[in-house]
């Protein structure tokens, strides 16, 4: 009787361990509203990788520039 | 830099700033939604080291074969990975405010990574103080071997030593503590190569900058 009653009490606390759900960001996924955060954060992704983008091209220009001057 | 180098890395950023923040990961009490930052807090240092790898590289054959070419590339690798460095550290300290309650906590793993920032700082110092370039290009290269070297153990030995808060160290081998179903490798490697691309990038285009700037002073 003992050790069906500690065998119980065990599979009870492995259950409720089970039911302890870690707090994640649940109901903001499930509104949607995440994707909000991923249009934002792509937005200013792209911006900076434009901004690179053409930063690599403007110093192009100048090296041309410079290779036409010098020969 | 190929064109295709700079189109992976714009693919591999998109792709892990959409993923990093919608796919599943573990939960875990704690850290609860903030292990999401392991998919940009921790890239940032991986592309600091690769970075820094990039600049000894260099440094090693500028002392083979003396060419200004070779100090310009190290100089801008350990610049641009120093600016990694900074953002690893600016990250891990708002991470470690929500984790382990305060920014700065004195855990071997934030010394080791500050010591090591200080010794790269201690590079450029050393560069602004020489002169003659000839000179600056051989010291500094000399001197980045020994940088590097006192990274690895400031970073991969001393704090799995010692009991650090930091995952990976304090015994735990890597970050296999919170990455039990390896669900997380498939966004946080493309991260770590996406932002070293972009550091290569970067890099190159200040290499160029500076070769643009020597042609002007030799003219």
């Amino acid at each position: 009787m003992k050790y069906v009653l500690t065998l119980v009490c065990l599979l009870a606390a492995a259950v409720v361990r089970a039911q302890e759900q870690v707090e994640m960001a649940d109901t903001m996924r499930a509104e949607g509203k995440i994707y909000v955060i991923v249009g934002i954060v792509l937005i200013v992704l792209a911006g900076m990788l434009v901004y690179l983008f053409m930063l690599d091209r403007k110093l192009s220009n100048l090296e041309k520039e410079r290779g036409n001057r010098t020969s | 830099m190929k064109l295709w180098m700079k189109v992976t890395a714009v693919v591999l950023l998109v792709y892990t700033h959409t993923a990093g923040l919608l796919f599943d990961v573990p939960r875990l009490p704690i850290l609860n939604e903030t292990i999401r930052a392991l998919y940009f807090h921790v890239p940032m240092w991986f592309g600091m080291i690769l970075l820094y790898g990039m600049s000894i590289y260099y440094a090693i054959r500028y002392l083979r074969n003396p060419l200004e070419e070779y100090d310009i590339r190290s100089v801008e690798f350990a610049h641009v990975g120093t600016a990694f460095g900074i953002l690893g550290m600016l990250t891990g300290m708002l991470w470690a405010r929500y984790t382990w309650g305060a920014f700065w906590h004195g855990d071997p793993k934030q010394n080791g990574a500050a010591i090591t920032l200080l010794v790269y700082l201690a590079y450029f110092v050393l560069r602004g103080s020489l002169e003659n370039q000839e000179q600056r290009a051989r010291l500094s290269a000399v001197y980045n071997l020994f940088a590097f070297a006192a990274m690895i153990p400031l970073i991969f030995i001393i704090p799995r030593m010692q009991s650090s808060m930091h995952p990976g160290s304090g015994g735990n081998p890597g970050f296999n503590a919170y990455d039990l179903d390896a669900s997380m490798r498939i966004v946080f490697y493309p991260a770590v190569a996406g932002w070293f691309l972009i550091g290569y990038w970067i890099a190159t285009l200040r290499v160029r900058v500076r070769k643009l700037l020597l042609i002007d002073t030799a003219s």
